[in-house]
């Protein structure tokens, strides 16, 4: 679908470009969909062996764990599944650029990122089996609970940045001590009064924030043209604060402009916008039904840009891979795979009473009332409920 | 420390200041709350005093006040934000109701959001649409949350610190037409009552009349009144509207046999609804008389020249102690 410059006159065909389902002559690469490596003058980052091989892991590993919550959904253990099918390069490279003391504020699919700071996957299941809203504690890795409400995080992330500013673990020129935050939000976030009113924020105070957009080109089923006439990067000027276009299927370059963009923030520079230009290859989640609404050939297309093969391709053409590893690292995924299938149905069920657990910090008569006496209700059942 | 005569302004200025000064980690943040002090002058001089980095001037978006203040917990601080006017509190409704509200909740405890979310409300101020609202119950309504409506300058002072101090999200009310009314004389070293308790203010025997925020002041004005014709009513200031402390507003109706509630908010769905069913509840063969509410029509708030008609006065009150006395 192209944008419609209808009424505006040729010229605006120039300043939108013809369609902006490619990436746009903005993107920046370091690997090409067929796992060439090209350069970026500012941008390049030697890779080693270890990062790379790493890179390719942890995006299978991903693939996994999105494959097999998908089938979990499939056979009724879980009640839905929000799919990243086509994302894990935009994940992995902005999960791995993460440091230690960096927050994230995810919302309800970054089980890539999730992953990357050492949350156990199984714990991301809980909210979509029905038994928590969340069951890993936030602050053990520096990873928030999963946002539903779209865009609501970024305002978070963004106080909890003006947060790390007073207390003053910006630009202390202490790798360790310095810390930045990512916001995680899709391109129909873009369109949320609460992102908007976090790049002001952000920007006014320059908090240390980055805002990591995925483009992925739908929200449900609409598409990027019915969120913005522009490529939502260049939204980040008019907020005053640099934007950026970056191949989301490209680990590497996602990757490194996110590492850029955490490290200015760490040093004191303030917000940046990335967008990770990419495309949901699954569905929205696991109730849609995408056929409804895109082209097919739009999907295959996207398979040729597949993250994953393009660096297995780069890999194995540079001998950093062999049959073993790839044996060995399946492997690997078929254990995560056992664990979260016999994880998620082992997961305990919360039992009734546990509701009116956590309402307050300070709990109040009113609710210790009510609690008392449902409980008592439970009593009069035989051999009682809970 | 020796007593000083204080307006409800003065008192929580004053609140704010301690709190600030026995809490480096407390921030206020809002719009116009640094240089100006706040349109009502809640905050005057704490930004000179305290510097720009603890009070706050925020951007006008106050979804992006409450969201950024829910970071700020996050991290650590105890935010107090200041929402302008009742009215303007809507854009955040989402951020206060569906974040800030269910935090503690969705982490199991594992996150706390200390933080208050102050709100001048109600009418009399002659003020254009918008300015004149009574949200409580939308809030009181929200689980997570805790309500509170201080209606005298002593209760300003303390219950603003001890909101401050809880460790639960908290949406303070605050009685704009009461913010500059009347003066009274404040001990700092006086003990205060609990944040989350209802006070008899004013002692009687024939008809329980309970009110909140602005609403005291016309009850205590209507039981003068009443006096005057032999009637006795006893006063209750709720103060706490979730949760509601309704211990010493049931021994009264015991005693009593009569309750009147009064408020500005509308009446359908309003505070009066939920205290007149606990009363129904718990006193019902106490009663003499249904429970009655006297409060804002359910209309929007009218054009100010006609909110002296809208707003639960002396007379209305009192009409709904006649019909209470006379069933
Ligand atoms: C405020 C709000 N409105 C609507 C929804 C329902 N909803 C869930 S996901 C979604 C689409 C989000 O699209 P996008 O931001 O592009 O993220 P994506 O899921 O594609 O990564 C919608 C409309 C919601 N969760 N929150």
């Amino acid at each position: 679908m192209p944008v419609t410059t209808a009424g505006f006159g040729p010229d605006l065909v120039e300043v939108f470009g013809p369609s902006q389902r490619d990436g746009g002559p903005d993107l920046i690469q370091l690997l090409t969909p067929e796992g060439e490596r090209v350069h970026h003058p500012e941008l390049d980052l030697d890779f080693s062996a270890e990062q790379l091989r790493g890179f390719y892991r942890d995006m299978v590993l991903t693939r996994r764990i999105d494959t097999e919550a998908t089938a979990l959904q499939r056979h009724g253990e879980l009640g839905i599944w929000a799919q990243l099918l086509g994302q894990e390069a935009a994940q992995i490279g902005a999960g791995r650029a993460l440091k230690k003391q960096d927050f994230v504020f995810p919302t309800y699919r970054e089980h890539g990122v999730a992953y990357c700071k050492g949350v156990d996957p199984l714990n991301l299941l809980g909210l979509f089996r029905g038994v928590d809203h969340g069951a890993w504690d936030p602050n053990e890795n520096n990873f928030g609970l999963y946002t539903i409400v779209i865009g609501a995080q970024a305002l978070h992330a963004t106080g909890y940045a003006m947060g790390i500013q007073r207390d003053g673990d910006v630009g202390t020129g202490d790798p360790d001590r310095d810390a930045a935050v990512i916001a995680h939000f899709g391109d129909g976030a873009s369109s949320q009064g609460d992102v908007n009113e976090a790049f002001i924020f952000a920007a006014s105070y320059n908090a240390p924030v980055v805002f990591f957009c995925q483009n992925n080109q739908w929200a449900i089923s609409e598409p990027i043209e019915r969120q913005s006439r522009i490529p939502l990067y260049q939204r980040a000027l008019g907020f005053g604060f640099p934007g950026v276009r970056v191949d989301g299927n490209d680990v590497l370059a996602t990757y490194a402009v996110t590492q850029a963009a955490l490290q200015r923030a760490r040093e004191g520079q303030g917000p940046t916008f990335v967008e990770a230009y990419t495309y949901r290859m699954g569905a929205h989640t696991t109730t849609d039904d995408p056929t409804r609404y895109r082209l097919n050939d739009d999907v295959e297309h996207w398979k040729l840009k597949d993250p994953i093969a393009r660096l297995e391709v780069y890999l194995r053409r540079n001998g950093l891979v062999d049959d073993a590893f790839v044996d060995e690292l399946k492997q690997e995924a078929d254990e995560l795979g056992h664990h979260l299938r016999e994880g998620c149905k082992a997961l305990p069920d919360p039992k009734p009473m546990d509701m009116f657990d956590h309402v307050y910090a300070e709990e109040t008569e009113e609710l210790r009332v009510q609690r008392e006496g449902f409980a008592s209700y439970l009593e009069t059942f035989e051999g009682g409920h809970h | 420390m020796g007593t000083q005569k204080i307006t409800l302004a003065k008192g929580l200025n004053m609140g704010l200041r301690k709190a600030m000064e026995d809490d480096p980690k407390v921030l206020l943040m809002g719009e116009d709350v640094g240089k100006l002090g706040g349109v009502f002058r809640i905050t005057d001089g704490l930004q000179k005093d305290f510097g720009e980095d603890r009070v706050i001037d925020s951007p006008l978006a106050e979804s992006g006040i409450v969201g950024t203040a829910i970071g700020m917990a996050l991290r650590g601080y105890r935010p107090v934000v200041e929402i302008q006017f009742d009215g303007f509190v809507y854009p955040a409704y989402d951020q206060i109701v569906c974040q800030v509200a269910k935090m503690h909740y969705r982490s199991k405890g594992r996150y706390k959001i200390p933080m208050v979310i102050r709100i001048p409300f109600g009418g009399g101020i002659g003020a254009v649409e918008h300015h004149s609202e009574s949200p409580e119950a939308q809030f009181a309504h929200t689980p997570g949350l805790k309500v509170v409506a201080c209606s005298n300058p002593i209760d300003g002072y303390w219950m603003i610190q001890q909101a401050i101090a809880s460790d639960d999200p908290v949406i303070f009310l605050e009685p704009k037409r009461q913010y500059h009314a009347d003066k009274a004389e404040l001990d700092e070293t006086a003990t205060p009552e609990p944040l989350f308790s209802s006070r008899v203010v004013r002692q009687g025997s024939d008809v329980t009349v309970l009110a909140y925020g602005p609403t005291v002041k016309t009850a205590l004005s209507a039981a003068e009144a009443a006096a005057g014709e032999g009637k006795s009513l006893e006063v209750i200031d709720l103060r706490t509207l979730s949760p509601l402390d309704m211990a010493p507003v049931l021994e009264s109706v015991r005693r009593t046999g009569r309750a009147v509630i009064t408020h500005e908010a509308h009446v359908n769905l309003g505070m009066g609804s939920e205290v007149a069913a606990r009363i129904t509840e718990e006193c019902f063969y106490s009663l003499e008389a249904p429970v009655l509410r006297v409060g804002g029509f359910d209309t929007p708030y009218p054009a100010s020249r006609i909110e002296e008609d809208y707003l639960p006065d002396l007379d209305r009150v009192l009409d709904a102690v006649d019909r209470s006395l006379e069933f």
